[in-house]
């Protein structure tokens, strides 16, 4: 176990560091984060005995690292420095061999098996063994940078120092070395402290992090305790974003740059909607901020095409997806821009509507079908078809998150509210359905124009969608009963 | 074979072929057999054992002796141009030559080998005195400072040679042709002067090949491989001005051997210390042996200064090296 308590040194009379406290447990992964000048190194640097300790203690499993002979030193602590350019050459397996130089003793090679075998063994982890004799000073930067971090790994300490360890590496490379060092720590219950620039990858792979600024403990603590967009935007001075990560429980940041997004206006109008027997198109100028439950392009994202096509009722849906998106390059729009949605009904029967109100329009945008309606509160065995039901609601407006779910909210209640005002069935129950299986939503946002928090059903926007869905999926109903009929 | 093993028979076979050279051609030849049967020539036998061997042997241990510390301050001091000179050590050997000459001292019990003696004593007296400074400058004495250091006192004690030179009359002859380098005459006597000197700064070097490995590096990244760096650094760097002071005591400044031989060993057989060092040092003693062999058979019965030939057949060899190396690729590979 490493325990630093209350360190305070740096470069000759000058404090750098001030007053650092922290422990790390064996297995146990610390991140260092900071900006540049915050004195990452400096702290890295008094670790590992380079710089004097000028107050306080650094300890390992209770003995003082001031007390450790130099090779007992780094038989226990391995430390990976910033890369250097050098002025002679040696082999990547020389290089790596130095690794082992703490373990040597005497005034004749000693060899052992257990030598060369930890040298095999870093290269192989580090990914290098194919290039053991090649001269370092002829690999790219990112060998080289593996390189040393085998030669670390090949000096068997228990506690590894990294500063910057995936500097000049590129993105499989730099979680690749994550990969194995966070699994090294595990397996061997390495002890490791390591500094990052990036600070997402610093979040993913490490049980702890500390925030430093200006050689103090801005603060300490598991990820989500650390990465907070106040606290990193306090320390770096930067706009940051928060979103958390899509598989594991761990905080990221997003820059938020001072790049001018085009602002000349996107305004949503209904007479813009293309509607013909194929599709209903919506071709916006910019892209707009969309969460859905699309076939392509579900989800969140910023998209400027919006397509809700016509398929007829036997369509095939296991490969729906592949043949959307090919439908929507025939169409000569990119699949990639376009958010993508299916439905049986006959499209040129969808019902599109403006709605102003105080901040702006909301465009909203209907094409409904019940032939399968469903009553959600009663759980009966059924098959998929091409859902009926699909509603768009087009903001000119800035949404917060939590506004896109309002909004979703509000649009569903309106929706069950119209279905049960024109008694559309469950055909299995028998009781008023609240929707049909395969319903979509879409809510889009320009992302301009006043700021819209919340869209609860009482506030200004919520009242429009509100109104607008349910206006819209009534007379949507109306049409396809009258079509029905015809 | 391994590299290393092809590599050590290579320099020694050069060695040895320059050693039969250097003990067989001269104003007088002489059969190679009368080495190994001294009776088939009484006379040829004299001249090999008592003027050449002794000769070509004082070559070897001059050349290998900078050659060797040649390449351990540039492996420290991780500067390809770095010499045994770097340090001002041979300045300080030189001031003691000159100023026996200039002064005509000779002092008791030492007679003939006063130059010498005085020359090794002013190495080291330069040797503490640039290493004290630099501590004193820079508590953790940083390659920088020392190299700083070295060039002060060199250019200090150069202007105290350039001195003596201006006002001496007579002995400028004497004192230039020191200061050429040579190995002429000298010698049973002072091969047993700079042997023991030699022997120990070879393996004090030695001692510390695995060390200078990890101080290519920097001294901090060797500090975190587990190198004690001061004591190290300070091993080395009296390691190599014993070595220098040793050699410029018994035959004056030799250039090029230093720099040269280090590189060219390392070109061709890789930047390993634990080779790098008992190669440049076979090397160096051959290379030396051979232009001396040059210095006193080209313009024969006139002898040239050994200094014009290693910079005569090291730099055409070195560029020669450095070419095929640069273009061919993977002489070392």
């Amino acid at each position: 176990m490493l325990k630093i308590k209350n360190l305070s040194g740096g470069y000759g009379d000058k404090k750098i560091i001030e007053d650092v406290s922290f422990e790390v447990e064996k297995g146990e992964m610390l991140g260092i984060l900071g900006p540049n000048g915050s004195g990452k190194s400096t702290l890295m640097k008094l670790i590992s005995g380079v710089l004097p300790v000028r107050e306080g203690m650094i300890t390992v499993d209770g003995k003082q690292i001031a007390d450790f002979p130099p090779k007992e030193l780094a038989r226990t602590m391995a430390v990976l420095p910033q890369l250097h350019v050098h002025a002679f050459s040696h082999s990547v397996r020389e290089t790596v061999s130095l690794g082992r130089y703490p373990h040597q003793s005497g005034w004749f090679s000693s060899w052992s098996k257990e030598d060369e075998q930890s040298v095999i063994e870093a290269m192989r982890l580090m990914d290098i063994s194919h290039y053991e004799t090649s001269q370092i000073d002829q690999l790219s930067g990112g060998e080289q940078q593996r390189v040393f971090v085998a030669q670390a790994l090949a000096q068997n300490a228990s506690i590894l120092l990294l500063d910057e360890p995936t500097n000049h590496l590129d993105i499989n490379h730099q979680k690749e070395l994550l990969d194995t060092i966070k699994k090294q720590a595990i397996e061997k219950e390495l002890t490791i402290v390591s500094i990052f620039h990036d600070i997402n990858l610093a979040a993913m792979y490490c049980d702890k992090l500390l925030l430093l600024d200006k050689g103090c403990i801005y603060r300490i603590g598991e990820p989500h305790e650390v990465v907070r967009e106040h606290d990193v935007e306090a320390v770096y001075r930067t706009r940051v974003s928060n979103h958390p990560h899509p598989e594991l429980p761990k905080p990221q940041i997003t820059l938020l740059p001072n790049v001018k997004r085009d602002i000349s206006s996107a305004q949503v109008r209904a007479q813009d909607f293309l509607v013909s027997s194929q599709m209903v198109l919506y071709r916006s100028r910019l892209p707009l901020k969309t969460v859905s439950s699309a076939v392509v392009n579900p989800g969140s994202g910023w998209f400027r095409n919006f397509m809700n096509r016509h398929v007829d009722a036997a369509y095939n849906i296991d490969n729906s997806l592949e043949e959307m998106k090919s439908f929507i390059e025939k169409n000569e729009l990119k699949s990639t821009d376009t958010v993508g949605m299916m439905t049986a009904v006959q499209t040129e029967h969808a019902v599109v509507k403006e709605y102003e109100g105080p901040f702006g329009t909301v465009v909203i945008a209907v094409t409904a079908g019940i032939g399968n309606g469903v009553d959600v509160s009663k759980a009966v065995e059924r098959t998929m078809h091409v859902g009926t039901i699909n509603t768009w609601i087009m903001v000119n407006g800035t949404l917060s998150e939590e506004a896109f779910i309002q909004a979703m909210i509000t649009a569903t209640e309106a929706k069950t509210k119209a279905l049960q005002q024109e008694q559309v069935l469950d055909p299995l129950t028998g009781t008023i359905a609240t929707g049909t299986s395969t319903d979509s939503c879409l809510v889009a946002s320009t992302q301009q124009g006043e700021y819209l928090p919340y869209a609860g059903p009482i506030t200004e926007i919520g009242k429009l969608i509100g109104r607008g869905v349910f206006e819209c999926t009534v007379e949507g109903i109306k049409i396809y009963r009258e079509a029905k009929k015809a | 074979m391994s590299k290393n093993l092809l590599a050590y028979i290579v320099s020694l076979l050069l060695l040895s072929g320059a050693i039969m050279l250097g003990v067989t051609i001269g104003t007088v030849s002489i059969s190679p057999v009368v080495l190994w049967n001294p009776a088939s020539d009484a006379a040829a036998a004299n001249i090999l054992w008592n003027i050449r061997m002794p000769r070509v042997v004082l070559a070897g241990l001059v050349g290998a002796a900078l050659a060797i510390a040649g390449a351990a301050f540039q492996g420290l001091l991780k500067n390809p141009l770095a010499d045994p000179y770097t340090l001002g050590v041979s300045s300080g050997a030189s001031v003691g030559a000159v100023m026996t000459l200039f002064f005509g001292i000779s002092l008791p019990f030492l007679g003939p080998f006063t130059l010498p003696v005085m020359s090794m004593v002013g190495a080291l007296l330069t040797m503490f005195m640039v290493m004290g400074f630099a501590k004193l400058v820079d508590r953790s004495m940083k390659m920088e400072t020392v190299i700083l250091t070295g060039i002060i006192f060199s250019s200090f004690l150069g202007s105290i040679i350039s001195l003596m030179i201006a006002l001496t009359g007579e002995e400028l002859r004497q004192i230039i042709g020191w200061l050429l380098g040579s190995v002429s005459m000298r010698g049973w006597p002072y091969v047993q002067m700079a042997l023991p000197f030699i022997v120990i700064g070879s393996f004090v070097l030695w001692l510390n090949r695995r060390e200078l490995n990890a101080m290519l590096f920097g001294e901090e990244r060797a500090q975190h491989l587990g190198v004690d760096v001061k004591k190290r650094k300070l091993l080395i760097l009296i390691g190599g001005s014993v070595l220098t002071g040793a050699a410029v005591a018994v035959s004056g400044t030799i250039g090029f051997i230093g720099l040269v031989v280090p590189h060219m060993t390392r070109l061709v057989w890789g930047s390993d210390h634990r080779h790098l060092l008992p190669l440049s040092f076979i090397n160096g003693a051959a290379l030396l042996i051979i232009c001396d062999l040059v210095a006193r058979t080209i313009i024969s019965p006139t002898e040239l200064p050994i200094g014009v030939i290693t910079s005569f057949i090291g730099a055409p060899v070195f560029a020669y090296i450095f070419f095929r190396q640069r273009k061919g690729g993977s002489m070392n590979a």
